[in-house]
């Protein structure tokens, strides 16, 4: 092994490789995306994506979270759906989600 | 679907982004923390930090990568940790698809720069502003610069202070991802029967996640939810 003191490369070329990965996903579904016709039937597949990968990520959250995470998601969609105002949503949630917490939950 | 220039701009659209943009702070600002107190850590230096924090600009990957950061950085080490943040961040690859007609007739210098800043939140900012007629460009780009501000900062003072940032679960900090992207939900909503692949993408995400854990639930649940809207025909 070629020693690397005193300055060390190696976490920099980590995170070099780690940038390259990342920015890879990045490009990478823009360009997929040039090379697929936008049919209709394509539009709608990406017009469920939003919603489709927030429950994707939100639902199991809940499944793990248990009741914490429950209370707290649920106040939020509610005020979200009667005062349509997401800053006091997510207000209305972490409040519900910390006193959950320290409540043992 | 509406037909927006990608190209036009607002300045009251820059405004919107970034004011839309502030209710994801306060959880952006926890998470930060903690990365930048992961790092601090493992024993990387403040620069090779802030350089992970600018180059990967993908907080869930940092904080896994650095979870399995290995004590010496071997060739075989490093292609692991890459591996590893491609594994997490593969959903990125849906969102920037999703973009895609979006941002499509932007120049190549301003298209690439712009891909590397894109998040999950400015994304769906984005793309829920866009529905109600702004110009994408200017709220991805306002949202986007609140995001990296916060996120350069906090992940910097993570480093500094290091173990103050202390455990976020305690006060439900780890929840407020998550609460902001359920309340996303919200102005989502164009009927149950448009709501039929969240259903699918759900479902499938839990399940991905009881039998096969790691972080490929997202990703799983997301291509199924894309499935199920590619049978489901308009009725619009």
């Amino acid at each position: 092994m070629i020693p690397i003191e005193p300055f060390d490369y190696g976490p920099v070329i980590a995170i070099f490789a780690m940038a390259a990965a990342t920015y890879a996903m990045r490009a990478g579904g823009f360009w997929i995306m040039t090379h697929v016709p936008l049919t209709r039937r394509v539009s709608r597949m990406l017009a469920a994506l939003p919603g489709s990968v927030i429950a994707a990520t939100v639902l199991p959250i809940i499944a793990r979270g248990g009741l914490a995470a429950v209370l707290a998601i649920g106040t939020a969609v509610l005020v979200m759906v009667v005062r349509r105002n997401d800053f006091l949503a997510v207000i209305a949630g972490m409040s519900v989600a910390a006193a959950a917490r320290a409540a043992g939950l | 679907m509406k037909t927006t220039k990608s190209d036009q701009w607002s300045r009251a659209d820059l405004e919107l982004g970034a004011r839309l943009a502030l209710p994801v702070l306060p959880g952006l600002i926890a998470f930060a923390l903690a990365v930048g107190a992961a790092a601090a850590a493992k024993g990387l230096s403040l620069l090779n930090s802030v350089l992970m924090n600018a180059l990967v600009f993908a907080g869930a990957s940092q904080l896994v990568a650095l979870e399995v950061w290995p004590e010496r950085l071997t060739i075989g080490a490093i292609a692991g940790l890459a591996l590893v943040v491609a594994t997490v961040n593969a959903r990125i690859l849906l969102i920037t698809a999703a973009l895609q007609p979006t941002f499509r007739d932007l120049p190549a210098w301003q298209l690439y720069p712009l891909l590397h800043i894109t998040t999950d939140p400015a994304w769906l900012i984005t793309m829920r502003a866009q529905r109600d007629g702004g110009s994408p460009l200017s709220i991805f780009l306002g949202a986007s610069l609140v995001l990296v501000v916060a996120w350069m900062t906090a992940s910097t003072a993570g480093y500094l202070f290091g173990a103050l940032a202390g455990d976020p679960r305690r006060f439900g900090l780890d929840l407020v991802m998550p609460i902001f992207f359920a309340t996303m939900l919200v102005p989502l909503w164009r009927g149950a029967r448009k709501a039929i692949p969240w259903i699918a993408a759900g479902a499938v995400a839990v399940a991905v996640q009881q039998l096969f854990g790691g972080w490929y639930f997202v990703v799983a649940g997301a291509i199924a939810g894309c499935a199920i809207a590619g049978f489901i025909d308009d009725s619009d």
